[in-house]
């Protein structure tokens, strides 16, 4: 079945794909690339709709235009295999308040069709185990504290063996322990060759966690590739550590490099930054890059018009950077 | 392109989840295709979580609670009750106990009954989205169709369980308080007691059907909206708005087509012979709203954005 134009190496693939509510635009023709075995950070400030786009490729809403194919397979025409083959966790977990956590993921298990009877008390065991809920299992879900509903909830996604696991912001609510097991546990997945979209805004959490990653904003796909490439492309900058700021900032100048500036802290070194280069794309060598002088020249040339090097760095930009100047800096949700 | 069942065991889990995962696929044939496919496991765990909770329980009590007030009050009072006046069948009760059980079904017919009937189906589907497992249940995949058709067995369930809860109860107090002897029927014939057991059991029957075109409106109202409170309180207003209209002369030409209409219908069933008359047109009509709110039910849900 690879059909032209569509890979079977990848566990989510869209084209153009929108949803409208009334006039309003929640994902405007995106174009997801999800490899199969990646972990896939899908990062967005709020709003920007990461949680339309889940509910969309797991067929609970209509897209306006465009395609989407999950594991292989077009959404929402092929939803009934597809789906038991995907655990998520969409904007939350949700459980029936009044039945134990034991309860309610036995409750959810009989709605797959899938999903033998007789393993069934196993699967949830060790489902229950593996969020480390053991203990809460019995306990009605009603007096379950946020993180242990979220913990329950990742539970539910990992009820049956999957190929694919979306989950949207699964560390929200959970305790220091709690975030650290859930990124051991996506680890875990991924290593055992489950594909796992996440997303999120926790940058940091990205970092960690992902192989790639894509950003919307307002609706559309802003950016999209491996963290490595992400992070490449961005403003790298050169970082010198000395106690003759000024006389460094001159040399830098006279390479035509712009000091930022310059930390006069509570040692008596400084901290001098400059832009050493901007990157745009992914392109593995910039028009501008190619222009800015390399590291070593820089280094030479401080150290001939006797600047005390202390320290020396090139920064790559981190993601933080790069999902701001994709994103905006404005805190107001955008629309 | 591998076919999906051979596709390699990429997945999640320890060692012993990949057992799992074995078994998985060799069972997903024809022991599922039997079973949880038609969605038996599915509707047995529906029941359980129904009538597994303290509000479905307390209904049921509530329901029962009505015929017994009445033998109570009936033994208590001691007048013998004034034929005409009262709830129907009231002045059978001191002949036969087990009428307690009709008379129950009598005063339960125009509100209790279809109140909690109400609840039960307008939570169905909006119930279900107002606490977000609606999402859920549809990505485990429940299936849109398999959903409904569970949600309205569930439903038709507890129209039974609720005449039940009427009846049984209605039938043992009137045993416990009053004499059980023959009893004389509307026609003015007189039915032993075993014959006045299976009378009692086939007016629970008609009330029973009778709810079941309730019930599906319920279950369309409740695929509107994710707000159970709302879809409850329309079914409900919805059932006393054909109760008004059926009483109003005017709109005559309406009242065959209101599900209320045959709700009183029974009393031809307490005759000799028997007359089938009002059964049968109940029935259809009960059917032919089964047939279209089931129709809308799953043209509304079927397509419908879940954003719950
Ligand atoms: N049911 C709805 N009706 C109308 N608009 C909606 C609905 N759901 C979402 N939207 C709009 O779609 C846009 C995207 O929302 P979405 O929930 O996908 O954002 P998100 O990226 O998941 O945000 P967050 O990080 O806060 O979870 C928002 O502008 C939101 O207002
Ligand atoms: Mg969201």
């Amino acid at each position: 079945m690879t059909a032209e134009g569509h890979s079977a190496e990848l566990a989510i693939e869209t084209k153009g794909l929108t949803k409208r509510f009334g006039h309003q635009v929640a994902v405007n023709g995106i174009d997801l690339a999800v490899p199969r075995g990646a972990v896939f950070g899908f990062l967005g400030p709020n709003g920007s709709g990461k949680t339309t786009t889940i509910r969309v490729l797991l067929g609970l809403a209509a897209a306006t235009s465009g395609q989407a194919r999950v594991l292989g397979q077009e959404m929402p025409r092929s939803l009934r295999e597809v789906l038991p083959r995907v655990g998520a966790l969409i904007e939350g977990p949700a459980f029936y308040p009044f039945l134990s956590g034991a309860a309610n993921l036995h409750r959810l298990d009989t709605a797959d069709r899938d999903a033998p009877s007789r393993t069934r008390a196993a699967r949830v065991h060790l489902a229950l185990e593996r969020v480390g809920l053991t203990q809460a299992a019995g306990k009605k879900v009603r007096a379950y504290s946020l993180g242990m509903k979220q913990r329950l909830g990742i539970a539910n996604a990992l009820l049956a063996p999957r190929e694919l696991l979306v989950l949207d912001e699964p560390t929200n609510g959970l305790d220091p322990q709690g975030t650290r097991e859930v990124r051991a546990l996506v680890r875990l997945l991924a290593a055992e060759g489950t594909t796992v979209f996440v997303s999120s805004h926790l940058l940091a959490e990205v970092e960690q966690m992902c192989t790639h990653a894509a950003v919307m904003s307002a609706g559309r796909l802003v950016a999209q590739g491996t963290l490595d490439d992400l992070r490449r492309s961005g403003t790298s900058r050169v970082q010198i550590r000395t106690p003759d700021s000024a006389a460094a900032q001159r040399v830098l100048a006279g390479l035509g490099l712009m000091a930022e500036k310059s930390d006069q802290a509570a040692t008596a070194d400084g901290l001098v930054t400059a832009v050493l280069a901007v990157h745009t794309g992914t392109q593995e060598e910039s028009q501008e890059s190619r222009h800015a002088p390399k590291p070593e020249t820089i280094v030479a040339a401080l150290v001939a018009a006797g600047v005390r090097v202390r320290g020396f760095a090139v920064l790559g930009s981190s993601l933080e950077e790069r999902f701001v100047a994709l994103t905006g800096e404005g805190f107001d949700v955008a629309q | 392109m591998l076919p999906s069942d051979g596709r390699p065991p990429s997945s999640g889990g320890a060692p012993g989840d990949r057992r799992v995962s074995g078994d998985r696929r060799a069972t997903a044939g024809w022991a599922t295709l039997g079973s949880n496919l038609v969605g038996s496991e599915l509707l047995g765990s529906e029941l359980k979580v129904l009538f597994g909770r303290r509000r479905t329980w307390a209904m049921l009590l509530a329901l029962a609670a009505v015929p017994v007030l009445i033998a109570v009050v009936v033994r208590v009072s001691s007048a013998p009750g004034t034929p005409g006046r009262g709830p129907a069948f009231l002045d059978r009760v001191t002949q036969n106990g087990l009428f307690v059980g009709v008379t129950g079904l009598v005063v339960s017919i125009p509100l209790f009954l279809p109140l909690t009937v109400s609840v039960v189906a307008g939570d169905s589907i909006a119930g279900e989205g107002g606490l977000g497992t609606l999402r859920y249940l549809l990505v485990a995949p429940a299936g849109r169709v398999r959903l409904l058709l569970v949600k309205f067995a569930a439903a038709l369930a507890f129209c039974v369980a609720a005449t039940l809860a009427v009846a049984v109860p209605g039938a043992i107090v009137g045993v416990v308080l009053f004499p059980v002897g023959p009893v004389t029927l509307l026609s003015g014939d007189t039915i032993d007691v075993g014959a006045s057991v299976l009378r009692l059991l086939l007016v629970a029957g008609y009330v029973t059907v009778s709810l079941v075109g309730l019930a599906a409106v319920g279950l369309f109202i409740s695929t509107l909206t994710d707000v159970p409170v709302g879809s409850m309180a329309a079914t409900i207003v919805l059932t006393v708005v054909s109760e008004v209209l059926d009483a109003l002369p005017q709109v005559s030409w309406l009242h065959p087509w209101l599900f209320s209409h045959y709700w009183f219908g029974f009393a031809d069933l307490l005759r000799q012979p028997v007359a089938w008359g009002s059964f049968g047109g109940n029935a259809w009509l009960q059917a032919g709203y089964v047939a279209l709110f089931a129709a809308l039910a799953y043209g509304r849900f079927a397509s419908k954005d879940v954003l719950s």
